[in-house]
């Protein structure tokens, strides 16, 4: 449906536009040419015709234009009509030279691709770890990052509350170069179910257990009652020992790493509420965004964040 | 010897309407065409010297290297504005400012002190113009015989001279054009890129742009532009008092005027009752602007003393004492004492004294490093697993310097900040982002926000240090 704002006006709106602008050309015309004046020779008895303004005695002359000036107004509304004819101001009219603001940005898009794809495309070829290793690819590779990425897994890559810290040795879906690129390509959806059936007890037994894997401060014997828990409803996907798998994306809860712990949430917190409620975690495809040769440079990126410690 | 009466010099009045003048008023001037005479003395030297010696300047500067570029290069697609040693970038524009109002306090000082003496001797409409001048002198003859050509219908001969006139002109147009240029992008390789087409469209825009208004100004317009365009001209007047030298003729000496036999010595024409003026009216036919300056104090006057040649000369000649046009002062004209040092001479002197020593203090000490500290804008702080607080800051570094430098990041403002990077190297001229991370603990947080300042220390030199605000985000304790 067309409205104001979209991509053309209905016929309404385009005959207004067209009508206010051919209007206000002809009526500076038509002010130019009713109020032209071309005499100025005075009358009999020598007195130039004045406006009738006057201040201190001193009288304003009514004197015509001066031919430039005249010639100047008229040089502009025939310009605005040629502007009109070859650019885009009439309405839903287009203008005979097909110009558009979309046709422009399209333009200064392409040029920027044909300036910067040789810059990718010369480390395309080359191996995720040997890449991470060159210094210049990473500099460039570090603005892909930090335009692309940074949003979300900060400029630090340190990520932060549901966003993976990529500078750890921790990888939900695993660290080698071939995991990356997958990550980078096609995205992950990472989902941990809602326990709220288990009940409040039950989760907090689960709790208590989670707790004790990261050997974190915990209740034992809650702990001990939650492991059975566990090892029903979690070990499926985070192991019987907890460890994580990183083929579906679970973390491991052993290492005192969590996703989800906001600043000044306890651990405790934090477990409890992503039993209750599950989380949902969402990295887009990026391939679609920036494009196979940027994604390899990124990953070679992520790669190289191993290497600052 | 009879004297011959002096005549009216009065000019008539100009835009008045009053009731029986049945005139028809017109506000534009038709121009008169000037023919300038060419003239030898004292002044004329100078001013040619002046100007030989600025458009050697011109065209011979952007072809001096220094290193593997341009001495003077303004480079604006790469935003980098190399004068000699150094290289300005954008962020320093405030220094052109600064340039450009020391300039025009220079210009005041001046203007208070001699008048328009810098539209005469250095002003680039001037100096072109008197080239063009030049020119066709050599081509088309002295004054008499460009009269007399342009009164003559199309020959061969006025066709080559005028076509030959013409040439010389574009010539040296096109020259002005490429030289201008040539201070935007490297003249070397300019001029062998120009006439095989492969110079960037934009040189051949503003090569054209050049050649085509040098052509005009110089060549047509001429004293039109020191008259009726020049913002100069119209607000030189209220620099002036009656203590600035202006040249002027002297009138008390001069009048009555008059023509008379050579043979009559100094003191003979003055008990014949005649002035100095011979009235053979040399100083309208060399002044450029056109005017007769024994009318008195014009704006028109660009003070380039070719009248005093012109009237020096004729006074030798007729063994009568130089000066009847002269630089002189109102006051002095008057007979009255004039003061060179007066109060508002003396603070422009000041005013531009200490400009320039602070210019040149500021373009000395400046030091080539500056950077920006931009919290990240995606979280306000994290904690770390230690408990520790910490902010995040993309630091952009660009080093202005000649040479590659590793600096040194520290930060303060809060007892136990950390940093995770504590350096980073810059290579010359270019910039860098560096991301770091600042650790602080929590029990050091009293309010939600906090100043603190980052700093950059060159390894190598002590004397390339900045300073950064920015704030630290973190959980007040209460």
């Amino acid at each position: 449906m067309n409205n104001l704002w979209g991509d053309s006006l209905s016929s309404f709106w385009s005959a207004w536009i067209i009508v206010i602008t051919l209007g206000t050309i002809a009526l500076s015309v038509w002010i130019l040419f009713a109020n032209r004046r071309t005499d100025k020779t005075p009358d009999a008895d020598g007195n130039v015709e004045t406006t009738g303004h006057a201040a201190d005695g001193i009288e304003e002359y009514d004197n015509a234009l001066p031919q430039w000036w005249f010639k100047l107004f008229v040089l502009t509304v025939i310009f605005a009509l040629g502007y009109l004819v070859l650019y885009p101001g009439l309405g839903n009219y287009a203008g005979i030279l097909g110009w558009s603001q979309e046709g422009q940005w399209e333009e200064e898009v392409a040029d920027a691709e044909e300036r910067f794809t040789p810059i990718f495309a010369q480390y395309q070829e080359i191996p995720i770890p040997e890449l991470a290793r060159d210094a210049e690819a990473m500099r460039v590779a570090e603005r892909v990052y930090l335009n692309n990425c940074a949003v979300c897994h900060g400029s630090n890559a340190q990520g932060g509350y549901g966003f993976p810290d990529l500078t750890d040795d921790d990888w939900l879906y695993g660290g080698e170069p071939e995991n990356i690129m997958m990550t980078l390509n096609n995205g992950r959806n990472g989902l941990m179910p809602a326990w709220q059936q288990l009940g409040e007890s039950n989760i907090e037994n689960l709790t208590q257990y989670v707790l004790s894997l990261s050997d974190l401060e915990h209740d034992a014997e809650r702990a001990a009652s939650g492991e059975s828990t566990f090892l029903a409803a979690c070990a499926a996907c985070h192991t019987p020992s907890g460890t994580g798998n990183i083929a579906l994306g679970a973390p491991n809860l052993t290492n005192d790493i969590w996703l989800y712990q906001a600043p000044g949430q306890s651990v405790a917190d934090s477990v409890r509420q992503t039993l209750r409620n599950g989380r949902n975690g969402h990295m887009p495809a990026q391939a679609a965004y920036i494009g196979e040769e940027r994604v390899h440079l990124v990953a070679a990126y992520v790669y190289s964040l191993r290497f600052n410690d | 010897m009879e004297k011959i009466p002096s005549q009216d010099i009065t000019p008539p009045p100009v835009g008045h309407h009053t009731p029986g003048e049945s005139t028809t008023q017109s506000m534009y001037a038709k121009r008169r065409h000037i023919y300038v005479r060419e003239i030898k003395g004292l002044f004329q030297k100078v001013r040619r010297s002046a100007n030989w010696a600025l458009m050697l300047g011109f065209f011979l500067l952007p072809w001096l290297n220094w290193g593997d570029r341009p001495a003077i290069w303004f480079d604006l697609p790469g935003r980098e504005f190399h004068i000699f040693a150094a290289t300005f970038y954008p962020q320093e524009f405030v220094l052109l400012s600064w340039l450009l109002i020391i300039c025009a306090f220079g210009l005041f000082f001046i203007t208070v002190f001699a008048g328009r003496v810098w539209c005469g001797y250095t002003c680039p409409q001037s100096v072109w113009t008197f080239l063009f001048i030049w020119l066709e002198h050599r081509i088309e003859g002295s004054r008499n015989h460009r009269i007399k050509l342009d009164k003559q219908p199309m020959n061969a001969d006025k066709a080559w001279r005028k076509g030959a006139k013409h040439s010389a002109w574009l010539l040296i147009s096109l020259a002005t054009g490429i030289t201008f240029v040539g201070y935007f992008t490297p003249i070397r390789t300019l001029v062998m890129e120009l006439p095989t087409l492969e110079a960037h469209g934009w040189s051949y825009f503003w090569v054209g742009f050049f050649l085509v208004f040098t052509y005009l100004n110089a060549g047509w317009l001429r004293e039109q532009v020191c008259i009726y365009m020049c913002p100069y001209a119209r607000f030189q007047s209220v620099m002036f008092d009656r203590d600035t030298l202006i040249v002027s003729y002297d009138e008390a000496r001069g009048e009555p005027r008059g023509r008379r036999k050579k043979s009559l010595s100094h003191t003979q024409a003055r008990e014949a009752g005649f002035g100095d003026c011979v009235d053979c009216e040399l100083c309208v036919q060399v002044c450029p602007t056109g005017i007769d300056i024994r009318d008195g104090l014009q704006y028109e006057c660009i003070t380039c003393a070719a009248c005093i040649d012109a009237c020096d000369s004729v006074m030798d000649k007729m063994g009568y004492p130089r000066g009847l046009i002269r630089y002189t002062t109102e006051n002095a004209l008057e007979g009255k004492k004039s003061h060179i040092l007066r109060p508002r001479l003396l603070g422009y002197f000041a005013a531009l004294i200490i400009m320039v020593v602070a210019f040149a203090w500021a373009v000395n000490d400046r030091i080539p490093l500056s950077f920006d500290a931009e919290r990240e804008r995606t979280q306000l702080y994290q904690m770390t697993r230690e408990g520790q607080i910490s902010n995040v800051y993309s630091l952009t570094v660009r080093n202005l310097d000649n040479e590659p430098h590793t600096y040194q990041i520290s930060v303060s403002g809060l007892p136990s900040l950390t940093l995770d990077n504590t350096s980073i190297s810059v290579p010359a001229g270019e910039s860098r982002i560096q991301v770091v991370t600042v650790l602080a603990n929590p029990q050091d947080l009293s309010q939600p926000s906090h100043p603190i300042t980052f700093v950059l220390q060159a390894q190598q030199d002590e004397q390339i240090r900045q300073e950064r605000e920015a704030r630290f985000l973190g959980n007040a304790r209460r």
